[in-house]
């Protein structure tokens, strides 16, 4: 029997979405797309069969965010190890629901019966979340669909080029612009609950440090010192940003801003460049990159005053922008080998240091919240692009802008609805 | 005309899209099995990114200069370096001369490097190339409340490319004239 009601009103919702889609105004922003250059060997076979009444098509988003994880080869059911089903509704409410199974082909066994609503507008964050439980139930690792990354993105020749601050989901799809500047903006950094970032702006033709709320555009300017005000990250609390400022005869130390207060604590006194602050995951220490030995290293120190700063890495002559991973056991960094410029990562147990990208420009490396993944900016044909590896290296991926020039990802924290509630 | 009416008509039915579709959907049919389907947290529907604007201007008021300082406001630098040279110190004595005759104004020091290195050490580069910059007019008499610095590390090239004619065009310091005491 056929239900003429949910026909008519299918067929509306299919001509709602055509029509948004015509008339949506062009995308000013640089949209990222991605593409896997290396994968794992032995990928896991998993089928995701089109959700029943999905006009949003989640599943195919779902198929993408597996797929560009490197862990699953995702194809039809008959040559598969797993299988995703699903069904949407649309309640009084206006929410969708969406039911979803997965199913193990080889033992028969149901792994997970779950339910999800959300509004249409939130449909994609939806099948971000089921991507995450997915991951997680088969691979046993978290992973960080549903969360977004910050970026800079410029367009234009210099010297008029312009300079956009955007927060995209981290597939790289649903980039919104949330500042725009005809001068500089950089140093993009999340907040440990993922409601604000830090960054820099050169709008006043010298540099600030301002915080904004990325929901409500509401922004606070909390460093405008004469001189550098640079490299704010958040400490793990909340409360804190580190970040660099000059003295007076342009000597740059790091330094302890309390937000609410404005208090600032000095961190270190060195003549040479200390910058590039990133806390420890509990909040004791920071790491900064020092040339105070010559050419620049990577330090770091304990935040109780008149603390001594210990060197970090020394291989090779050029190591910076330090980034620590959440277990705080590994250590992220540019690095300079034969002239090129390259992502390593430093196992802070042994010391032992592994370079994870291979172009001559990598640069501003940034953990993802599970850890697993690396995030940063790297140049192709002259343009810049931001580009992933998984920190093992063995998952490499390039998120290209298609338009602009792309730099300074910023992986956003897990948000926290995204804790399952079972 | 026809165009305008195709238009209207297609905002029209977008406007209907926003409110509730005109047929009623009936609620779907749960899972055979609902009583085991585990709830996930409800994704929150508010936390689109909002866009805070436009900020800063490109447009700045600019001072007249003599000819001899008119288009020699840029000091060019060695890679890794903040070591200014012979020529360019008799071109700061000039613009320290320059200073002195007309105390209503003040200098910008803008600092820049090339593209090489990480973004935030850069920012360090070129302060200390702005520094050095801001020590010479100081050594020529030039006051340093008159003097401030801001520095751009590789964030404003000149110009574009990736070869050494480029990173020598880009390393640098721009000397910027501001009216006002």
């Amino acid at each position: 029997m056929i239900d003429i009601k949910k026909l008519a009103s299918g067929a509306w919702a299919m001509l709602c979405v055509a029509l948004v889609g015509l008339s949506a105004p062009p995308v000013a922003e640089a949209q990222l797309q991605v593409d896997i250059t290396s994968g794992v060997t032995a990928p896991i076979p998993i089928a995701i069969e089109n959700f029943s009444a999905d006009p949003q098509r989640s599943a195919e988003l779902i198929r993408r965010n597996l797929a560009r994880s490197g862990r699953f080869l995702v194809g039809e059911r008959t040559v598969s190890d797993y299988l995703v089903t699903g069904r949407t509704s649309v309640g009084a409410d206006g929410r969708t629901t969406i039911d979803f199974e997965l199913l193990n082909l080889l033992t028969g066994q149901r792994l997970l019966i779950e339910r999800i609503s959300a509004s249409p507008a939130a449909w994609r964050n939806a099948a971000h979340r089921i991507s995450d439980r997915l991951y997680q139930k088969i691979i046993g690792a978290r992973s960080a669909f549903a969360t977004r990354i910050a970026y800079v993105s410029v367009d234009g020749q210099p010297p008029s080029q312009r300079y956009q601050l955007i927060v995209a989901d981290s597939d790289g799809e649903n980039a919104k612009v949330i500042l725009k500047s005809r001068l500089p903006l950089m140093s993009p950094a999340w907040s440990p609950d993922g409601e604000w970032l830090a960054y820099v702006s050169f709008e006043t033709r010298s540099a600030s440090v301002y915080v904004q709320r990325v929901r409500t555009a509401e922004r606070r300017r909390v460093s405008s010192r004469a001189g550098v005000n640079n490299a704010p990250t958040w400490s793990p609390d909340g409360s804190r940003l580190a970040l660099t400022l000059s003295s007076s005869g342009g000597n740059l130390d790091v330094y302890l801003l309390d937000i609410a207060s404005g208090a600032l604590t000095r961190l270190t006194d060195h003549p040479a460049i200390d910058t590039e602050p990133e806390w420890s995951p509990d909040g004791t220490q920071v790491y900064f990159t020092s040339d105070r030995a010559g050419g620049p290293q990577i330090y770091r120190v304990n935040i109780e005053p008149g603390s001594r700063p210990q060197r970090i890495t020394f291989a090779g002559a050029y190591n910076a922008r330090p980034r620590v991973s959440p277990n705080g056991r590994l250590l992220a960094m540019v690095t300079r080998e034969e002239g090129a410029y390259r992502i390593a990562v430093q196992d802070l147990g042994n010391g032992n240091v592994r370079v994870l990208s291979k172009s001559r420009q990598d640069e501003s490396p940034y953990f993802s919240p599970d850890g697993g993944t690396i995030v940063y900016a790297s140049r192709e044909r002259g343009q810049g692009v931001l580009a992933t590896v998984s920190a093992d290296g063995l998952i490499a991926q390039r998120l290209a802008a298609d338009r602009g020039e792309v730099r300074e990802p910023a992986w956003g924290p897990f948000l926290p609805d995204a804790v399952a509630v079972q | 005309m026809k165009k305008l009416i195709a238009v209207l008509a297609l905002l029209g039915l977008l406007a209907a899209c926003k409110s509730a579709p005109p047929v009623k959907q009936e609620s779907g049919a749960d899972l055979a099995n609902k009583s085991d389907a585990s709830a996930i947290a409800q994704p929150d529907d508010s936390a689109g990114p909002v866009s805070a604007g436009e900020v800063g201007t490109s447009s700045e008021t600019t001072v007249a200069l003599p000819p001899d300082l008119a288009n020699r406001t840029i000091i060019y630098f060695a890679f890794d370096s903040d070591a200014i040279s012979t020529d360019d110190q008799t071109l700061l004595a000039a613009h320290a001369q320059f200073l002195g005759s007309r105390p209503g104004l003040r200098v910008r020091l803008e600092g820049h490097t090339d593209e090489r290195g990480t973004r935030e050490y850069n920012i360090g580069l070129s302060e200390r190339r702005a520094q050095a910059v801001r020590r010479v007019l100081g050594l020529q008499g030039v006051a340093d409340t008159r003097l401030s610095t801001v520095s751009y590390g590789e964030e404003r090239p000149a110009v574009a490319g990736e070869d050494e004619s480029a990173y020598s065009r880009n390393r640098r310091v721009e000397i910027v004239y501001v009216a006002g005491g």
